[in-house]
């Protein structure tokens, strides 16, 4: 019988010992906590614990399962909240009460729940890994399609009734090539850390839709891209992944709220039950799952809490599903590596972070993709990754590393957050790799000229950056009159367009159609202010009209459903400009 | 009779080491008792088959190699709990230290207490008016909200936690559920005096339970003294259906304790020194403040916090701002200028506001007004930057109007008398007053009909 040796924090030790294997699954002590084997020597084996080590005494047993970290995956995970080991808080809630007890053990799934299961394969089929044999649905919106796993094949030889099941009953049986027979029930088990094998990974070319304007229109993100949301405290990263679970175009939402604030996840649970997906028509918890560890809760599980929510995201990609990952935040990951392997004792590197960080972010990142499944479906999995950098510098080694294996880098801003400009994205400092990939997409499904406006509504921006350098220097009232419209039309893409209104009912989302045209109002509008101020009008003349303000309001003023009243309004610009310049000129 | 164990192997810092212990848990409390007949309290720290490392919580000092004998408990740190901790004052090891005796226990609890499942949280959605504008207006504080004070040495942040609690609890309508935990650590004697008194003027002594580890007491204790206060928070509020407001500081002097403690334990230090489980661990404290379902008592925390050097972004600061609900941050400058409470209004924040506001919570236009105070205020510094490079004189019409609004806005709704108690629509509308220095035109963030009802220009004749 294996012992315990040591206890020193969520590390425990074993000595004299060569019965466990890396990255194993034990369970310590009499309580039979949670562990995992990160360490080996022949002479000591390290276990990190995944509860609270309180009370744990040496010479209580160490028992090992012979099996890695794994996730279990089968019906019932959607709408669910689970702890960063994949053990459902709410049947913990019920057994425990408002706290967690440690030594829990507790099925992931619900063993009573009954799923109305259709078998798809009949005795005599030969299949192979990744095979629909079986589905149901799960939610009103999600239909479960349980696959053969990964590296098994063979023939089936059994299949059960269709009709009512639950998740433990056998639902086929095959015979592999070794002649051996393998039960299959609705769910299966997957190591939290390797990655899902796929067919073949295809290229990236379709937009994840997410109806903000600073994101879709000026720093697009694609279905298996990964992105970055840096920002400092208070700087809305957590009120800009909320947007993005409630209102991007994918199928289902892996939301994982990795050491931040347990009041966040209570909001999450709360608003989202309330909310409608406005594609299905459906509460959004029926796309959605909650990977939930939060600060207060053991490090070590912390650590695992990422790879649980991606394991579940790679099972949906595997039925041909779209998934969006949120993470929440990514540095409390990379801190919970750095405790980890401080109490192991390990040389560090930057700050105090093990010199393998670098490459767990990458091994992380890179399980996103857009991917032909094994059963030849396309699905695909998003990652966008919240970064709190240490005293919102952005030089310090989790923001650096992570902006190398991500293409989307959403900066969020100190002075724009202060000023209440929300999202708080800043357009200067951030960056989007995937404007190529997806420009065919815009141009086809959206607008010939989409990418055109977006790159003068681009140079609006950087040319004001400029003009603001001087203004800062010597004020804005010696500029000449182009100028200053530069600096008024610049105001007018800052509020009426990249800020968004996450409380108004229809700036909270706005489709991409109504994103181009409101750039071709706010465009028409430069148009017709440059041909005046060329005819000696001053900006100040042109400003008095209101119609600045009114293209500003334009996100409050037209709703989404009326986008013919745009034809309106370009006409009542150009009348108004017209009338200034007629006036002077007479 | 339990085992007691003559003697230490080695004595570090806070740290002692025995060896050839038997039976004894991580985490379990020790007792230490010297030649002279006092005893000392102590935690294990670390632990292997043969040896045991502990903390000593009133400090090594006069501890040899041979003067001791120690004997393990058997349990983790607990602390006895009974509804009478009220008007008690313990020490930061929660042993009670006003001379009236020990509590007569109800129940006792561990004092790292467990993690609250997320699932069991209700979401904090009732506003505490605190009857100071810029709190109540800006960063609306919610029942069951941890809201920290960014402060700086000398700043007047202990007088914002009086007044907080003083009107905080007249607005209470049933003052009798309402109690305060006040946990003080590594704070100098005048300022827990300075609180001590304050509490009994406004004659809330009764219900305040006082912890106190002063500057000069064993760093060790100071560790305890938060956990400790926040076990009786817990237990009044979720066991007694008591809303608590805990007033901690100094957050900073707590974060250096366990600087300490951690190197002389050896381990490797992150930024600037201290410990990089101090996420965790500093996480561990404010995530005990909340409400739970079926209680219907709450937990609501100030800590206070001085930054080094009126720094930020220093891992305290910066590590707290990411787990509390927001910040309010206090500003040297304006402290300088004679403005109290001198709330830096820009990078205060209350992440709980939008929804504890509005229709229902205080008053349907609360958040465009706030909305549109932020907005101001930071053009005003604009301006401010500017004109501090081409003078005041130079600047255009409508950034002199910004500057003015800012000087007003500053000595009307910031300052506020230390006896001056702010109802919601008085800070209100007197926001819109001020709103009313600037031409319509720049209040971009209020609908049209709105605006139509609460510019008064005539109102904001009276700020000069």
């Amino acid at each position: 019988m294996n012992s315990i040796y040591s206890v020193n924090g969520p590390v425990v030790k074993v000595r004299n010992t060569t019965d466990f294997s890396m990255l194993e699954m034990v369970y310590v002590g009499n309580k039979r906590l949670i562990g995992e084997v990160i360490g080996i020597t022949d002479k000591e084996t390290t276990i990190q614990v995944y509860e609270v080590t309180t009370g744990l005494k040496p010479g209580e047993p160490v028992y090992t399962t012979g099996a890695p970290m794994s996730a279990t995956l089968g019906p019932g995970i959607i709408s669910n909240i689970f702890d960063g080991i994949e053990r459902p808080l709410r049947k913990i809630y019920d057994i425990s009460g408002a706290f967690i007890a440690e030594g829990l053990n507790v099925p992931t799934l619900d063993t009573e729940r009954v799923f109305d299961v259709t078998v798809k394969v009949s005795v005599g089929d030969t299949v192979s890994g990744g095979d629909i044999y079986a589905v149901c649905p799960e939610t009103s919106i999600i239909e479960h399609r349980c696959m053969i796993p990964p590296r098994v094949s063979g023939e089936i030889i059994w299949v059960a009734e269709n009709g009512e099941h639950k998740i433990d009953d056998e639902i086929v049986k095959l015979k592999n090539e070794k002649g051996e027979t393998v039960t299959l029930t609705l769910c299966q088990k997957w190591p939290i850390r390797e990655p899902r094998p796929i067919k073949s990974r295809l290229p990236i070319n379709r937009p994840l839709i997410t109806g903000q304007r600073v994101i879709d229109t000026v720093l697009p993100i694609a279905k298996g891209g990964t992105a970055a949301i840096p920002g400092g405290f208070g700087t809305g990263k957590t009120m800009t992944q909320h947007q993005l679970a409630k209102w991007c175009d994918a199928d289902i939402i892996v939301y994982i709220g990795c050491g931040e604030r347990g009041n966040e996840m209570t909001q999450v649970l709360e608003e989202f039950s309330g909310l409608v997906d406005p594609k299905s028509g459906k509460p959004l918890t029926d796309r959605t799952v909650l990977i939930a560890n939060t600060s207060n809760m053991p490090v070590a599980a912390r650590e695992a809490s990422i790879y649980t929510g991606i394991t579940l995201a790679e099972y949906y990609r595997d039925m041909g599903y779209h998934i969006a990952i949120m993470a929440d935040s990514t540095s409390r990951w990379a801190e919970a590596l750095r405790e980890i392997s401080g109490r192991l004792e390990e040389m560090p590197a930057e700050e105090g972070f093990p010199a393998y960080l670098p490459s767990r972010i990458s091994e992380f990142y890179e399980r996103a993709g857009y991917a032909e499944t094994l059963n030849g479906r396309e699905g695909s999995v998003t990652i966008i990754g919240a970064v709190s950098p240490q005293g919102s510098d952005f030089s310090e080694p989790v923001t650096q590393n992570t902006k190398r294996f991500v293409r989307c880098f959403w900066t969020l801003d100190k002075a724009l957050a202060y000023a209440r400009h929300y999202p708080a994205i800043n357009w200067t400092s951030s960056y989007s790799e995937y404007l190529e990939d997806l420009g065919d997409f815009y141009r086809e499904n959206v607008d010939e000229k989409f990418l055109e406006y977006r790159q003068e509504i681009s140079n609006i921006l950087i040319e004001e950056n400029k003009l603001m350098e001087i203004v800062k220097l010597i004020g804005s009232d010696v500029l000449p009159d182009d100028q200053k419209l530069v600096i008024e039309i610049a105001r007018v893409v800052r509020v009426g367009f990249l800020q968004q209104n996450a409380y108004h009912k229809d700036d909270t989302y706005v489709p991409l159609e109504k994103q181009f045209m409101m750039m071709g109002a706010i465009l028409n509008l430069y148009k017709w202010c440059k041909k005046a101020v060329a005819s000696g009008i001053s900006t100040a003349a042109l400003l008095d009209t209101g119609l600045f303000e009114k293209v500003i309001k334009i996100k409050y003023d037209i709703p989404n459903d009326r986008l013919d009243m745009f034809r309106l309004l370009n006409a009542e610009i150009e009348e108004g400009i017209s009338a200034v310049i007629n006036k002077t000129n007479r | 009779m339990s085992l007691q164990y003559v003697g230490l192997k080695e004595i570090n810092g806070p740290l002692v080491a025995l060896e050839h212990v038997e039976n004894a848990s991580y985490d379990e409390v020790a007792e230490i008792r010297l030649n002279d007949g006092t005893t000392r309290l102590g935690r294990i720290v670390e632990i292997s088959e043969d040896k045991a490392i502990l903390q000593v919580f009133e400090g090594t000092r006069g501890l040899s190699l041979t003067n001791t004998k120690t004997r393990f408990t058997g349990r983790p740190m607990e602390m006895p709990l009974s509804e009478e901790i009220l008007g008690r004052v313990f020490n930061g090891a929660g042993k009670p230290i006003d001379g009236l005796g020990d509590i007569f226990a109800e129940k006792s609890a561990d004092i790292n207490g467990e993690p609250l499942n997320p699932v069991a949280r209700t979401y904090p959605r009732n506003y505490i008016n605190t009857g100071i504008s810029t709190i109540d207006a800006l960063t609306t504080l919610i029942r069951g909200q941890k809201l920290p004070i960014f402060s700086g040495s000398g700043m007047s942040h202990n007088k914002l936690a009086v007044q907080i609690v003083r009107q905080a609890q007249i607005a209470e309508e049933s003052g009798s559920d309402f109690a305060v935990i006040f946990a003080a650590m590594g704070v100098k004697n005048d300022v827990a005096d300075y609180f001590r008194r304050s509490f009994e003027e406004s004659g809330v002594l009764q219900r305040v339970a006082m912890f106190l580890n002063l500057s000069n007491d064993p760093i060790i204790e100071r560790i305890l003294t938060p956990r400790c206060a926040l076990t009786a928070a817990e237990y009044l509020a979720y066991e007694k259906n008591m809303h608590i407001l805990v007033i901690m500081t100094d957050m900073t002097s707590y974060a250096e304790a366990l600087r300490e403690f951690s190197s002389s334990k050896g381990e490797i230090p992150a930024r600037k020194g201290y410990p990089g489980y101090l996420y965790s661990d500093l996480a561990s404290l404010y995530e005990r403040a909340g409400v739970v379902n079926g209680s219907s008592g709450s937990v609501t925390q100030i800590p206070i916090l001085t930054m080094p050097n009126d720094d930020i972004t220093h891992p305290v600061p910066d590590l707290t701002g990411y787990i509390t609900e927001g910040q309010i941050v206090l500003d040297r400058g304006l402290d300088q200028t004679g403005v109290y409470p001198p709330v830096s209004v820009l990078p205060s924040l209350s992440r709980l506001m939008k929804d504890g506001i509005g229709e229902g919570y205080t008053r349907s236009d609360h958040s465009s007004c706030a909305n549109q105070l932020f907005a101001c205020y930071a053009r005003v510094q604009d301006a401010r930057s500017l004109a501090s490079v081409i003078g005041e004189d130079e600047l255009s019409e409508i950034d002199k109007a910004y500057m003015h609004f800012g000087v007003m806005f500053e000595k009307y709704f910031v300052t506020q008398r230390f006896d001056e108690n702010r109802s919601i629509d008085e800070t209100l509308d007197l926001g819109w007053d001020l709103l009313s220095l600037l031409p319509k035109s720049e209040l971009d963030r209020v609908d049209e009909k709105l605006l139509e009802e609460k510019y008064r220009p005539k109102n904001a004749e009276r700020f000069v």
